[in-house]
């Protein structure tokens, strides 16, 4: 495990009607929870792309937290619910690519959950910091690599920019 | 570009942990910021002028403010960046009170937050596109669904204010559960005495467009701009020759077929027959279910004696379209029917009452049809068995309603008072009678309620005995009810002539289909949800569709009058003004990269997602790709997040915007 001053980066990616409103109703009601975790509002979960995800990951974000309003209670009727199909798609698929699970968490926090989120962030920055930094996607392709060494190199050059992809 | 970035200390609430001049400081040296600067309060007329100064002296391109929520104060910044001459969307907040500096401690670790915060802002509003608010015309008509009491306030209001209505009501007949009523609390007063000339009134009017047997089909269209589908059920009656004799429901030999649903069960209707007598409009239907013309192709009898030649068995259902800018959604209630035989998985019977095995086992509203002077025992108590009049009656509360294991957790607010009222109707005609009330609690909150309670106990001499009913058995003629005096504790038995169950007010059985037409949340009972519990309860979360009455949570007749004539009021403050605006958070597709596979299409929950045909200069179609409407597109993005080629972006939250700001992490 790494130092104990190590703090983690989370970036939590939220709703407008109720992850973000319940989170201003966690600071109207003056709950406190650790200062690393940011949040990046987004007016649906439906509209969160699996990319943003990719991205943070690749920008040094240690854990992600995506959440949205209840199943039923979406301000758009089904937002919510395109959003759960792809993201228990998405989960395995980066347990697949070699991302531990829990370094990107769901939850469903209403605008009415100030406590709840919370609790759904202290989690997430508690199991963040048990699993230790985020290794960066190079680490994982050369884990891999040495678990099937019959595998060919990927050609890094073939891997488009940072800058260009912005 | 050049950014301006204004920290807030909000008094002491961010200044309080959040180092606020360190924060201005440290966002000097951002690339592209131009001015950074705090001031104790930003939202004030000092502060808003600074801003301006500031956009107007350093010609500024785009601010970020760091304040309270966006939800709070982004109006008021939008606005003062509008009247300093930039776009209102190249303003961000950064959210430095609720999210920093109310939840966090650490002065140093929030300070270090709240910079991070006015980073990741100041990224995303160097990557904003200046839009423009959407005008979309409005249509000042109103459709109201539901022509029971809510429905006819709400539909009375607004066309005396000289809009058109649209009344669809799905029975015969307007007037709903409130024509079915005897006498009304608190007052007493004959429920149908005050409803009729209210019912006459809506069907007289001529800015309302009255059409009963009939239901709403389609909705299609956004506020201001519906497009709704309405299905009228053939009544095989020509509405237009009808005078509403009333022979044909006389002459009709169709006796003891089919129950009068108005009479809740207690009394037999014709093949052809009107609801009852003072219906609005008074014209027949005629019951194909149980007509011997449609089973054998004989009888016809209406035909016979119908001078007006009104009957036309081969009418069929129609559909009829309608524009209308506002949808009031007044659909009521239903009482739950307790019989043996569940009406859904989540439905238990109370099978220990015998509701539906007895015969003198009644619901609420089957006593006020016995109560009612227009009722099939002409207001004479009566039993239902055999048409003797109890002397001793049972009324049991909270039947279903307050019971987590029947499904319904909540109170159904207007039992205890109709309780009330029914063991008082019954006193004052049967006066050697004993009314006996099993309840949980009083709940007798409103004008005049608790009083009408205290009366019944003192006054008429009710017996309220507080506790559950276990069990009703039949024992030569009598129904024994056990139950258990809580207050004495001892187990008590009635043998009582009679037994009322107050059961709960639930949803109409086609209430989520109508609130999935319609497009409106509805919560797990099936009531409508509102926008907000307190401060927005008349408004549903879709533009445009306002709820009144006891669709929305069990309601007495003052609040469903209350709520019908918000509602009014809230359709007709849409009619305030020839457009409306909107803001532009909406998807773009863009032309040239859309592969036109249309998956945005399949995921958007509003049908925004249209097909447009690309054409060549010869107008020949060379592809096809997704177009969307912005007056439907309510901004969700759901369409963004599933774009393969990433060709259609919401504005205000594109890809760009959004890597910027976790690239500023």
């Amino acid at each position: 495990m790494s130092d104990k001053n190590w703090e983690p980066k989370i970036v939590a990616f939220v709703c407008n009607w109720c992850t973000y409103t319940g989170a201003d109703l966690a600071g109207t009601s003056r709950l406190k929870y650790p200062t690393n975790v940011k949040l990046i509002r987004v007016m649906c979960s439906g509209g969160i792309d699996p990319v943003f995800i990719l991205k943070a990951f690749e920008r040094g974000a240690d854990g992600i937290l995506v959440s949205g309003c209840h199943p039923n209670d979406c301000h758009y009727n089904a937002g919510n619910f395109h959003a759960r199909r792809r993201w228990t798609f998405f989960d395995e698929l980066l347990e697949y690519l070699g991302v531990e699970k829990g370094r990107l968490q769901f939850s469903w926090v209403s605008a009415s959950e100030g406590k709840k989120f919370v609790d759904v962030v202290s989690k997430v920055v508690n199991d963040v910091k048990e699993m230790g930094p985020f290794k960066s996607y190079d680490e994982l392709n050369s884990e891999f690599m040495t678990k099937f060494p019959d595998m060919p190199e990927i050609d890094k050059n073939m891997i488009i920019k940072e800058e260009e992809a912005v | 570009m050049k950014i301006g970035v204004f920290i807030c200390h909000c008094g002491e609430n961010i200044g309080r942990t959040v180092d606020c001049p360190r924060v201005s400081k440290a966002c000097q040296w951002l690339p592209g910021v131009e001015v950074s600067l705090d001031y104790k309060y930003m939202c004030s007329d000092p502060g808003q002028n600074m801003i301006k100064d500031e956009i107007r002296k350093k010609k500024l391109d785009a601010i970020v403010v760091g304040s309270c929520s966006p939800h709070m104060h982004e109006k008021t910044f939008r606005k003062a960046a509008v009247d300093a001459g930039i776009n209102p969307f190249l303003v961000e907040i950064a959210n430095l009170r609720e999210h920093c500096s109310w939840v966090h401690d650490d002065i140093d670790a929030a300070t270090d937050k709240a910079i991070d915060l006015v980073r990741m802002a100041v990224e995303k509003v160097k990557r904003n596109q200046p839009l423009t608010t959407i005008e979309v015309p409005v249509t000042k008509r109103t459709l109201v669904i539901g022509g029971g009491i809510a429905g006819i306030q709400a539909a009375l209001d607004v066309a005396n204010a000289g809009y058109e209505v649209v009344l669809v009501e799905k029975e015969p007949s307007i007037g709903g559960h409130m024509s079915q009523l005897s006498e009304t609390f608190p007052t007493l007063d004959c429920s149908q005495c005050i409803l009729t000339p209210r019912m006459v009134e809506v069907y007289q009017h001529p800015k309302i467009k009255l059409m009963t047997y009939s239901e709403v089909e389609k909705v299609e269209g956004f506020i201001g701009n519906f497009t709704v589908t309405i299905r009228k059920k053939a009544r095989h009656i020509d509405e237009s020759k009808c005078t509403g004799c009333g022979l044909c429901t006389t002459k009709c030999p169709v006796k003891k077929k089919a129950f009068n649903s108005f009479e809740e069960n207690l009394a037999y209707r014709p093949a052809v027959y009107v609801p009852f007598p003072q219906a609005v409009p008074n014209i027949p239907v005629i019951d194909e279910t149980v007509c011997t013309y449609y089973k054998t192709g004989k009888c016809q009898m209406c035909v016979k004696v119908c001078g007006r030649e009104a009957i036309s068995f081969d009418q069929q259902d129609t559909l009829v379209t309608e524009e209308i800018g506002a949808i009031i959604v007044a659909t009521g209630y239903k009482l739950y029917n307790i019989e043996k035989k569940p009406e859904g998985s989540m439905i238990k019977g109370y099978g220990e009452y015998g509701y539906g095995k007895y015969k003198d086992v009644v619901d609420g509203l089957q006593f006020e049809r016995i109560a009612s002077a227009s009722g099939p025992t002409s207001g004479e108590f009566k039993r239902p068995s055999d048409g003797k009049e109890p002397k001793k009656i049972v009324f049991i509360q909270c039947v279903g309603s307050r019971d987590d294991s029947k499904g319904f957790s909540y109170c159904s607010k207007i039992c205890c008072m109709y309780t009330a009222k029914h063991a008082m109707l019954y006193k004052h005609k049967v006066h050697d009678g004993e009314a006996y009330v099993f309840y949980m609690d009083i709940r007798s909150g409103g004008k005049m309620y608790e009083e009408f309670v205290r009366r019944a106990i003192e006054e008429d001499g009710v017996k309220y005995i507080r506790g559950r009913v276990s069990k009703i058995t039949e024992k030569n003629g009598k129904y024994i009810v056990k139950g258990e005096d809580t207050l004495a504790s001892m187990p008590i038995e009635i043998d009582a002539d009679m037994v009322v169950l107050a059961t709960a007010m639930i949803a109409q059985t086609e209430a989520s289909e109508l609130a999935q037409t319609i497009g409106i949340p509805y919560d797990k009972y099936g009531f409508y949800n509102e926008a907000h519990p307190k401060l927005r309860p008349i408004e549903s979360t879709t533009g445009g569709v306002f709820l009144a009455g006891a669709c929305q949570s069990p309601k007495d007749i003052p609040e469903s009058v209350a709520m019908a004539s918000a509602a009014a009021a809230k359709a007709m403050v849409l009619f305030g003004s020839d457009k409306l605006e909107r803001e532009p958070v909406v998807a773009k597709v863009n032309e040239l990269f859309c592969a036109g596979c249309f998956l945005c299409k399949k995921v958007c929950p509003y049908g925004a997602v249209e097909v447009k045909e690309m054409k060549d200069r010869n107008g020949v179609v060379y592809k096809e790709i997704a177009y969307v409407n912005e007056g439907l597109c309510q901004g969700c993005g759901t369409c963004t997040a599933s774009c393969p080629s990433k060709s259609i972006e919401l504005a205000g939250f594109n890809n760009e915007e959004v890597f910027a700001q976790i690239a500023a992490l």
